[in-house]
């Protein structure tokens, strides 16, 4: 584990580092697919630069109209650079909506352009992966298994190196459905990322030591993952049946 | 030919070969193999996937509703926060353990950083604004890397009244894996950490805020 990384006088957060390098990778990646999906690369720059500049003032927003009586006569910590002043839930809100409605204004197709950001959303779930592993956060149970870690005082499963191997798959699996694209079925790739980014959170949620555990001791991950896997395949399986229509018009068309 | 009016012509192929490349480039995920087992079987698929899914978010739930963490010490969110003894500015010992009961901040300095010296104002108002509702800052100066006589000038200076302990060998900072400073731990009143902030100033809010939640979380296991 190494949250903090020296270099001289300078202590920078590795975590975040990683995060921002992921970012950056997976930007580069998408750039070279997204004109198959029509998206001009500029569009995806400037998505990416908009759900972090509001990501960030939304989470700052958040964290302080949860509390605004705390920061009456306390303005200047409004502006404060500790970055523990963050909440995350607000931020991805925030920076969701200020996404979509730059799509709207630019006229994005919204499918599409949620498959051109795809590979974005693999490299980042591996940079998040690795940002656990630096900071020792999202950590395992305990396990006598060989490969378990130590960590934290005890042998613990490796759930960062899992998350990490488990994105890693997605993107490998994913690659080739981004160099040939079927325009037809656009927003496939979008849920099939969704699909099996979920159902590995579902499956790998069940090794961590610090799930947020729902009364009856359910983890709160696993229930939300369920939900988003189930929605995704239903959302599969109508672009297929949609495509079938399409197809079926076609012919319909051709033939009359 | 295609008509305008037709599905494809929608989708918008600008040209055959285009169609070409999609038609015969198109892998698993896309090509008909896909179509055919989500058209024929996606109901199928959709109601395995839910099954499948809730018994293994039956399977690993954890019945005692409490993270294994709670009963190991580590200097991480969630964990018994690792004890510590060491002398005050009058040489007397205070040991972290004896103040189960009390939330507290330990927070991890040295005299000569910037950001250390400019939080503790801050820590300050809101130890004599809180200390009477059982809230304690412990100011571990990092003596290996520090001096006590600049740790304690720095303290009379600013009138600092919260304790401040001397951690000469640099042990605590090893125990806490302090890797940047200040390091700042709120510790709740069962002893466990329940934040860690690397790095500072902290403004006055975010000290508020970290407090009043265990303020409220003590309230909350004092209340039948």
């Amino acid at each position: 584990m190494m949250p903090i990384l020296n270099i001289g006088p300078l202590a920078i957060q590795l975590p975040g580092l990683l995060l921002i390098v992921g970012l950056y990778l997976g930007l580069w990646l998408a750039e070279r697919y997204s004109m198959r999906y029509r998206i001009q690369p500029n569009a995806l720059y400037n998505i990416v630069f908009i759900a972090l500049i509001f990501g960030i003032l939304g989470a700052r927003l958040f964290y302080i109209f949860r509390s605004p009586e705390m920061f009456t006569g306390n303005l200047t910590s409004i502006v404060s650079l500790n970055y523990a002043m963050l909440d995350p839930f607000g931020g991805i809100i925030t920076a969701a909506i200020s996404c979509l409605i730059y799509g709207q204004r630019k006229k994005l197709p919204f499918w599409s352009t949620l498959d051109a950001l795809t590979p974005i959303l693999a490299v980042f779930a591996i940079a998040l992966g690795t940002a656990h592993f630096s900071s020792g956060s999202a950590f395992g149970m305990a396990t006598d298994l060989p490969w378990g870690i130590e960590l934290w005082g005890t042998k613990r499963h490796p759930s960062q190196i899992y998350e990490i191997f488990a994105a890693s798959l997605v993107l490998i699996a994913l690659f080739p459905s981004w160099k040939y694209i079927s325009r037809l079925r656009s927003g496939n790739y979008f849920l099939l990322f969704s699909a099996s980014t979920s159902a590995y959170y579902l499956f790998l949620e069940a090794f961590r030591g610090d799930s947020y555990l729902l009364p009856g001791g359910f983890r709160l991950t696993q229930v939300i993952s369920l939900v988003i896997l189930i929605a995704s395949l239903f959302g599969i399986k109508t672009i297929h049946s949609r495509y079938d229509e399409i197809l079926s018009s076609t012919i319909e068309d051709t033939t009359v | 030919m295609i008509s305008k009016k037709n599905g494809l012509s929608r989708i918008g192929y600008a040209n055959r070969e285009e169609k070409f490349l999609d038609i015969r480039l198109n892998t698993f995920y896309t090509c008909e193999n896909m179509k055919q087992v989500f058209s024929k079987y996606g109901n199928l698929i959709i109601l395995f996937t839910f099954l499948f899914g809730s018994g293994w978010i039956w399977i690993s739930r954890n019945p005692d509703s409490v993270n294994d963490p709670v009963k190991i010490t580590a200097p991480q969110k969630g964990f018994l926060a690792p004890d510590l003894s060491l002398p005050d500015t009058n040489g007397e010992i205070i040991t972290l353990s004896e103040l189960r009961g009390q939330i507290v901040i330990l927070n991890i300095w040295a005299s000569w950083c910037t950001p250390c010296r400019a939080e503790m104002p801050a820590m300050q108002r809101i130890f004599k604004e809180k200390e009477s509702q059982g809230l304690i800052v412990l100011a571990v100066n990092a003596t290996n890397q520090d001096d006590q006589v600049s740790a304690i000038n720095f303290a009379n200076e600013i009138g600092l009244t919260f304790p401040i302990v001397f951690d000469e060998t640099g042990e605590i900072s090893r125990k806490y894996q302090v890797r940047a400073l200040p390091t700042s731990f709120f510790i709740d009143q069962a002893g466990v950490i329940q934040k860690v902030v690397i790095g500072g100033p902290m403004s006055e809010a975010l000290l508020k805020i970290e407090i009043e939640k265990l303020l409220v979380k003590q309230k909350e296991s004092k209340s039948p």
